[in-house]
């Protein structure tokens, strides 16, 4: 998909440079507006180094290769956006787009694009702004290798680094988002990829998608988000390869899983979050070959999912496996590997020969009385859960894995 | 080492029953002269009966195991602070008694002597510790040093330190409130139970039965009366922080979170050590032997 998006832009810049033009705005040449004004369709502008503003902000508003030489500074002085694209086959590169205004009505953002097709948004530095890079209504766009830097201390008041609304086909890779609201935040979008992101220090998730389906993110990395990673809402979403790390705090997930159907989760890493995944609603997704790793409670698994399989995950130190909230268990766990699986292997192939329960008794427990967490790994408690465990009472007897690994998958 | 401590050390130290015509300097630099003397004979009477030994390579067999068994260094780490627990404090407060009633006869020729009492029981205690503390150093503290250098094993071989301390010092008071050798032990044994085992049941009953109360902050005052939940609350800020964190309860994130608390934990855990080993030596001054 990627491919043939990138075949048909790298094409289409092609033939437009064949009969296009260079313009050349900056201090001592032409203004970036007038050049803007002047540009025919798939002309190349080249903006050299300096600072630009604007009374009205820059609009694009035909086919435009727009190329920053130096680092020119697109500046909104928090009062308007710096850079509005509302044309097919645009690309821009190497800006410094910074301080977008925030505002109640408008989404202002660094980089907004609107009801546009092909366009390109790479290599950019946007400091400081309310949204960084906007999508809205676009299809077949990519934006790529942004660094994305804001320093919101309050959700109201600050935007997402990536924000793409109704959109299909896009491509988000190697970006780079912190201190924004969302680091990448999908709201209607389909058929896109996610890939190779890094989303860190973001006030509330590192990624958010909703109504958004068909998509595929991989090898991205979300750390240290407010609240972690949320997906909702959405049917057919395959996650590979990402990782999750110490998404700390009451409610903060490694990912949160609400409503989502038919997806598959695979060779995800957890570590160190207060809850790994958190998920409610979910039905027939797959989670296969992720590693859990000194998590809180590895999976919070409620009991409005069902038909979810979870096969050769790896769940190490984790204070709590798998918690619940009811003994309705329409899942199936089988062949993970537990590190506190106590059982033995007599027929020696490698799988357990008693069942393994992943919930412990005093989880449940915890999670009336929060305070009771201080007890835990108390003589005390471990004989309750011992005994829970053998004899099960109060923890879901079916949510169980008849096949445990004994060795690490 | 030991004269150029003992003159600054001595100074602040009280001490009673002086055989008269002692010079002030030499009244000065004998106590803990006198105290690390006595203490190398505890020592080295330990060291012959080999049960600190055969603890030390107990300890350091089983450590080498959870390391070598299990893959995961957190894992190990959750193992051994099972035995810091249990095992540690339970060792500590009954050799630590039989000692105390099998050397009575030593101390009883100890008080004949010009010593004061106070530097017969602190020898006695630094001898008894000191083999104790340097046995889980050696046993679990090597291999923790190997497997595991990182803040959850130096957290742990703090704890540990701390905990055989505390538990030495709670098996002096029950050996100096006794005479009895059978009663001595047994309520050292009463103790170790009461803190490792019963104190933690009676805290969940009462939590249970007044969930619908906000217990915050009565569960953090019971977990400071309690040596042992003491180190292993200090032991979970290490393990289980993922989880802790999720914790919705302002007092303990504030409290137990931050520097100040942590250090409050510390301190308290030396209180334990303390003020046990203070009460013991008032009894044991005024003591008919």
């Amino acid at each position: 998909m990627k491919k043939t998006l990138l075949v048909v832009i790298v094409l289409g810049l092609c033939a437009a440079a064949a009969w296009s033009r260079s313009l050349h705005a900056g201090p001592g040449k032409m203004g970036l507006r007038e050049a803007l004004a002047q540009a025919q369709p798939f002309d190349t502008v080249f903006v050299h180094g300096g600072e630009y503003r604007d009374t009205a902000g820059f609009e694009i508003t035909r086919p435009l290769t727009l190329i920053g030489l130096d680092w020119p500074l697109l500046d909104g002085a928090n009062r308007l956006q710096p850079l509005s694209v509302r044309s097919n086959y645009v690309s821009v590169s190497g800006f410094r787009v910074a301080n977008s205004p925030s505002a109640g009505l408008e989404d202002y953002a660094g980089i907004k694009v609107y009801n546009a097709r092909y366009v390109y948004i790479w290599g950019n530095r946007l400091e400081n702004n309310y949204f960084g890079i906007y999508l809205s209504n676009c299809v077949s766009c990519v934006v790529t290798g942004n660094h994305l830097q804001a320093s919101g201390t309050v959700e109201q008041t600050s935007g997402n680094g990536v924000h793409a609304w109704k959109c299909d086909s896009l491509t988000i890779a190697d970006n780079f988002a912190a201190g924004h609201r969302d680091g990448i935040y999908f709201e209607f979008v389909t058929n896109s990829f996610i890939r190779n992101n890094h989303s860190e220090g973001n006030l509330r998730y590192g990624l958010h998608f909703m109504f958004s389906h068909n998509d595929h993110y991989e090898n991205n990395t979300f750390y240290r988000n407010g609240a972690g990673v949320a997906v909702m809402y959405s049917r057919r979403v395959t996650m590979h390869g990402n990782r999750f790390h110490e998404n700390q705090g009451s409610s903060a997930y490694g990912i949160l899983l609400k409503d989502i159907s038919d997806s598959q989760i695979i060779d995800n890493e957890f570590q160190r979050n207060t809850t790994g995944i958190y998920m409610e609603g979910c039905s027939r997704c797959r989670f296969e070959h992720n590693t859990f790793r000194q998590n809180g409670w590895a999976i919070k698994l409620q009991a409005s999912c069902d038909g979810n399989l979870f096969t050769r995950n790896n769940f190490w130190a984790n204070t709590f496996d798998i918690a619940t909230n009811n003994a309705l268990v329409l899942n199936t766990l089988e062949s993970n590997y537990w590190d506190k699986y106590e059982g033995y292997d007599l027929a020696r192939d490698g799988v357990g020969d008693v069942p393994y329960r992943p919930v412990s008794l005093y989880a449940r427990i915890a999670e009336d009385m929060p305070y009771a967490m201080m007890l835990w790994r108390s003589f005390m408690v471990t004989l309750l859960d011992r005994a829970e465990k053998v004899i099960p009472s109060l923890t879901p007897e079916n949510l169980r894995d008849d096949t445990p690994s004994m060795k690490a998958l | 080492m030991m004269t150029k401590y003992s003159s600054t050390a001595a100074a602040t130290l009280p001490f009673t029953g002086e055989p008269d015509g002692v010079t002030c300097a030499e009244k000065k630099a004998r106590p803990v002269a006198a105290m690390l003397k006595i203490a190398k004979y505890v020592l080295y009477d330990i060291l012959r009966n080999r049960i600190v030994l055969g603890y030390a390579a107990f300890l350091f067999a089983s450590a080498l195991t959870f390391f070598n068994l299990e893959g995961d260094g957190s894992k190990s780490l959750m193992s051994l602070l099972n035995i810091v627990l249990i095992v540690a404090p339970l060792v500590s407060v009954i050799f630590s008694t039989i000692h105390f009633y099998n050397s009575y006869e030593f101390i009883e020729l100890l008080v004949a002597q010009p010593v004061s009492r106070r530097t017969i029981l602190g020898a006695e205690y630094a001898g008894v510790g000191g083999a104790l503390v340097a046995a889980f150093l050696f046993g679990i503290g090597l291999p923790v040093a190997v497997f595991a250098p990182d803040p959850r094993g130096f957290t742990l071989l703090v704890v540990g330190v701390l905990l055989t301390l505390v538990f030495v010092s709670l098996a002096f008071l029950a050996a100096v409130l006794t005479r009895d050798k059978a009663r001595g032990i047994g309520l050292a044994l009463l103790l170790w139970f009461c803190f490792s085992i019963l104190y933690d049941g009676l805290v969940l009953v009462l939590l249970f039965a007044f969930s619908d109360y906000p217990l915050e902050k009565p569960t953090l005052v019971l977990t400071f009366l309690n040596p042992v939940d003491l180190s292993r609350i200090l032991m979970l800020l290490q393990l289980d922080v993922s989880a802790l964190m999720g914790y919705t309860g302002a007092v303990f994130n504030e409290f137990l979170g931050s520097p100040m608390g942590v250090a409050l934990a510390y301190g308290c855990l030396a209180l334990w050590v303390l003020l046990p080993m203070i009460w013991a030596e008032r009894v044991f001054r005024k003591k008919d032997l």
